[in-house]
């Protein structure tokens, strides 16, 4: 069943979050990361309806459960991330800038954008009847480039689907601090039709994502998707500030709990089972491939 | 009478869009009638439709969606109308283009050209008439394209298209109007010219036939009037001899043509129309002496624009960019130079 199905994906790319953040603490990993641990409904809930033969994601600094959730391969992300010949890039990208068939990422927020209207320029043109989708978050708000593409996917009409995950702090500086105005206000301006909710529901973000896949697909026009949610981990790996209070009410609406209202005990802990051994194999083939360069 | 340089990047460009249906031109005010600032795109939207796109004044955007379209399997050529625009664009260039096909271990390519007019001389002032090319040069994974007036600029700009990697392909504003002089019988004018190989070839000019000579001249795009006329005036007014040696390849830097010079020569000018700090004429030098610095008789010299704005006033920006007799002093400047002194 579908919420089950959901639900494994949202498990597999918290607990691969979680153990990349332990092996950053045992100091068996360099460099750095950034985690979507609290935002796995918007990349299960928005990939599910996504094509990965025919469409493009293309996402930000914040990739692993987009890239998850749109190639399903855990073993060459972990080995890209500790830089393994056998990673995503080979080592090259890390944890930030991976390339595997459709998916693309890239590590400056905003400057995805462009590259996203480009390539849904070439689908259209194509005739392929792609969906391009980029994944923003609230902080990428601030770079004007993302204005230049909602105006270039306005007025050339391109198939781009923008998904804006609005987790209320770009790095560690709220909202309150950075963004005047309404999100949705913003493609508005350009015509581009918009949707918000505020959930964590992986089937409601589901739900919100098809319609708007549906519009993109059968109109060949942009859309521009925000939801609200909330990331419990820290910007990258120690950086927090938060209140603790804050992310402790925003756990009530973590959602694995509220996924797992919907499916029974026995089969949750056998999705749960099945991901650990996953990740166990996965984490074994990485650590045994040898080092990139 | 050879046809002006503008009309030959034009029917470049017309052959390009004819022959090939995964090239697609972007840019500002591109579209007909008006066919662009300086009219390379002249007829191009009339004669393909859809395939040449007028674009907003958004060039921090556009490189990026080239990018998009290259990866995508086209071969976007995107017009900066003005180079000094291309500042806009860094982030895509340095963060983007430059990055996806090594970053992404080979997994794309990222086919796109991006023409640029640069140059002064027209009085158009301290923000568009710069010659930006040199800030590309460090950025790894770009090739950087500098035609002359000597060159086959269809050739050229065929190349840059056919080319997997982004290609800035630099057009002096100056060029446009003038002849496309292509070597006739090895000889432009009075001076024999030799043409290197491959897809973004050098020309060497000599006026004592590639025998002997004191000095190389090098230098690329626009500046190769000025070099061409002072390597004239030294033969005519000092009997000096000069080799003159116009890249095209300017990132890769197109070395051994400048070596081969200079091994006959023993000395090197560089000219650029850029400012001097930094410039090509930097990396020209530094190569060269690490590559050969027991056949140069001299230090190198570097001929450049003054750091500092180019003014609008005519008589202003004449004192600030280089010219011929600026090239023919820094030659008789060389140690070693004038006759008696070898």
């Amino acid at each position: 069943m579908e919420l089950a199905r959901l639900y494994g994906q949202m498990y597999r790319i918290r607990r691969f979050e979680e153990t990349l953040l332990e092996l950053f603490s045992a100091g068996k990993l360099v460099g750095t990361t950034h985690t979507c641990i609290g935002q796995e409904a918007d990349a299960a809930g928005v990939i599910a309806c996504l094509d990965p033969e025919r469409d493009i994601v293309f996402s930000n600094h914040r990739c692993h459960g987009h890239y998850l959730a749109f190639t399903g391969d855990l073993e060459g992300l972990l080995a890209e991330v500790m830089g393994k010949a056998t990673g995503t890039c080979g080592g090259k990208g890390g944890s930030q800038h991976l390339c595997r068939g459709s998916f693309y990422s890239n590590g400056v927020l905003g400057s995805i954008a462009p590259v996203a209207t480009g390539m849904a320029l070439a689908e259209r043109e194509r005739g392929s009847g792609a969906v391009t989708t980029v994944f923003l978050g609230d902080g990428a708000l601030g770079q004007g480039v993302v204005y230049e593409s909602l105006n270039l996917a306005a007025l050339w009409r391109l198939p781009l689907l923008a998904v804006v995950e609005n987790n209320f702090y770009a790095q560690s500086t709220p909202s309150r601090l950075q963004l005047a105005g309404g999100i949705p206000d913003r493609a508005r301006a350009f015509g581009i039709e918009t949707e918000q909710l505020d959930s964590t529901d992986v089937l409601e973000i589901r739900e919100a994502a098809a319609r708007a896949v549906a519009r993109v697909r059968g109109s060949g026009e942009p859309f521009f998707l925000v939801i609200d949610t909330y990331r419990f981990s820290p910007h990258s790996k120690g950086d927090d500030h938060r209140d603790p209070a804050e992310i402790e009410a925003r756990r009530l609406r973590d959602p694995l709990t509220v996924a797992a209202v919907g499916l029974g005990g026995e089969q949750r802990a056998a999705i749960e089972r099945a991901c650990e051994e996953e990740l166990a194999a996965a984490l074994a083939a990485a650590r045994a491939a040898p080092d990139a360069g | 009478m050879a046809k002006r340089c503008v009309d030959a990047l034009n029917e470049a460009l017309h052959e390009l869009l004819a022959s090939r249906d995964d090239v697609y031109v972007l840019g500002e005010d591109v579209l007909d009638p008006y066919g662009g600032a300086f009219k390379v795109t002249a007829g191009l939207s009339d004669r393909f439709g859809g395939r040449v796109l007028a674009t907003p004044i958004s060039e921090a955007s556009l490189v990026g969606v080239a990018a998009g379209l290259a990866i995508r399997g086209y071969r976007p050529i995107l017009e900066i109308m003005f180079g000094d625009f291309v500042t806009l664009a860094f982030d895509q260039i340095v963060n983007g283009i430059s990055k996806f096909r090594e970053m992404y271990d080979g997994q794309v390519t990222v086919p796109l050209v991006v023409r640029m007019p640069m140059g002064g001389g027209r009085g158009y002032g301290p923000t568009h008439s710069q010659s930006l090319e040199k800030l590309l040069l460090g950025v790894p994974n770009l090739r950087v394209v500098a035609p002359s007036e000597c060159h086959d600029l269809g050739e050229l700009l065929g190349a840059a298209v056919a080319d997997d990697d982004p290609v800035f392909f630099i057009e002096n504003k100056l060029m446009y109007g003038r002849p496309n002089r292509r070597p006739e019988d090895g000889h432009v004018g009075e001076l024999a010219c030799r043409e290197t190989a491959g897809p973004y070839p050098a020309l060497l000019f000599s006026g004592s036939d590639f025998v002997g000579g004191s000095a190389t001249i090098a230098t690329y795009g626009g500046m190769l009037p000025a070099a061409l006329e002072a390597a004239t005036e030294l033969i005519l007014e000092e009997e000096l001899f000069c080799e003159v040696v116009a890249l095209s390849s300017l990132l890769p830097l197109d070395l051994d043509p400048v070596l081969e010079s200079v091994a006959r020569t023993g000395a090197l000018v560089t000219v650029e129309e850029g400012t001097l700090t930094g410039g090509i004429g930097a990396e020209l030098a530094a190569r060269v002496q690490e590559a050969a610095f027991g056949e140069l008789r001299a230090p190198v010299r570097r001929v450049a624009a003054r750091d500092g704005v180019i003014p609008s006033a005519h008589g202003l920006e004449r004192a600030v960019l280089p010219g011929p007799a600026d090239v023919a002093r820094a030659v008789l400047e060389l140690a070693g130079t004038r006759a008696g002194e070898r």
